[in-house]
């Protein structure tokens, strides 16, 4: 995977402009997406007829341009969150040595975090951008996948009910903080190497 | 007020925050930020065009029967691992996977099976990872998380199954 640049630890002052985030050409991961809809759409063509294409298009482009706005949200959010959170302190409260502390912070950041994916993926790489580690980071991204209020207050409760809701949510409680302690067990004996003094 | 209405209102009023922060720090912080994050977003536009354009077509191939089948209440340990498998590739957004683990529930499913379905889901539905994580983060934390996430869904079925909830 070529896509990450050079890992450096964060730096300890702030004084050189920060880099931007490394964006990504057409990858490999939207050649799968598009050979997938392809074939998927054929399918739906030869099923249903045009009237069965042109459904799901309308319905999906609806859905499209209501998410819009939510991405440019997402995306300003994580924009500014990796410009006014100072590295030093990041990387001592959700840094490699940030310890259970740290795994909460970032458990606690994921629950209360507004928004979709949209959201939640340009803020997790705003983070690791500016010094939290992968442990810290999993967590924030587990906690608002399982715990966020976002996604089972809109979708959840409506279409699971929500006894079931709230119980998934229970048993989802421990999850974040052992996700994040598990990956930062395995990390440091995978990347040894950026194992910080 | 919709609940979605109320989720809009927190981010947006959330983006106004650190904005201002942004612009308490200066108006060239403000001004960089803004274009980084409007750059991002039109960048990441036409992938999210085709995946939620397109995420409506791999639904419909993928009849729910085939992910439902297999999670009955005594489907034991079997049906936990079918249902994380399931929950891997079961494609589209937050509707198709609710609405397969609700239905999965009226046909007779397993609460821990259906729990672990729907962890699993949350945790590293495939499309997701493709559609929404890899664009936006490292793919090397991207693959890492989801392998770190893999216990999971079974650990919950087993807690789901020690206290008999839902």
């Amino acid at each position: 995977m070529a896509e990450l640049p050079v890992k450096d630890p964060a730096p300890a002052d702030d004084a050189e402009p920060r880099p931007g985030r490394v964006r990504k050409p057409v990858g490999w991961s939207l050649i799968v997406i598009g050979v997938l809809v392809a074939v998927s759409a054929t399918l739906v063509y030869r099923r249903d007829g045009i009237a069965g294409v042109t459904e799901i298009l309308t319905h999906d482009l609806g859905l499209f341009g209501g998410i819009l706005p939510r991405v440019l949200a997402g995306c300003l959010l994580g924009a500014f969150v990796a410009e006014i959170l100072p590295h030093e302190k990041v990387s001592r409260s959700l840094g490699p040595n940030s310890g259970l502390r740290g795994l909460l912070i970032g458990a606690a950041f994921g629950a209360i975090l507004p928004g979709g994916p949209f959201t939640a993926y340009p803020v997790a790489s705003a983070l690791l951008t500016v010094g939290a580690d992968f442990g810290a980071t999993i967590a924030m991204v587990v906690s608002w996948t399982l715990i966020g209020y976002g996604r089972a207050i809109a979708w959840e409760l409506p279409i699971m009910g929500t006894d079931f809701t709230l119980w998934r949510i229970v048993i989802s409680l421990p999850v974040p903080v052992l996700a994040g302690a598990l990956g930062r067990f395995v990390y440091v004996r995978m990347y040894p190497k950026d194992r910080p003094e | 007020m919709s609940a979605a209405l109320l989720i809009d209102i927190i981010l947006w009023g959330s983006v106004a925050a650190v904005g201002f922060l942004a612009w308490r720090r200066g108006p060239l912080v403000l001004k960089a930020s803004l274009r980084e994050g409007s750059m991002d977003f039109i960048n990441i536009v036409p992938r999210i065009a085709l995946g939620v354009i397109g995420s409506g077509y791999i639904a419909a191939v993928i009849p729910a029967e085939i992910i439902t089948g297999w999670l009955g209440p005594n489907s034991g340990w079997l049906g936990v691992l079918t249902a994380v498998i399931a929950g891997a590739v079961t494609p589209g957004g937050p509707v198709v996977g609710f609405s397969i683990g609700a239905v999965a529930l009226k046909a007779g499913g397993g609460p821990p099976q259906v729990t672990a379905y729907v962890i699993a889901w949350a945790l590293f539905a495939f499309q997701r990872l493709l559609l929404w994580e890899i664009p936006f983060m490292p793919a090397r934390f991207v693959w890492f998380r989801a392998a770190v996430s893999l216990p999971f869904p079974f650990l919950a079925a087993a807690i789901a199954m020690a206290i008999g909830r839902p």
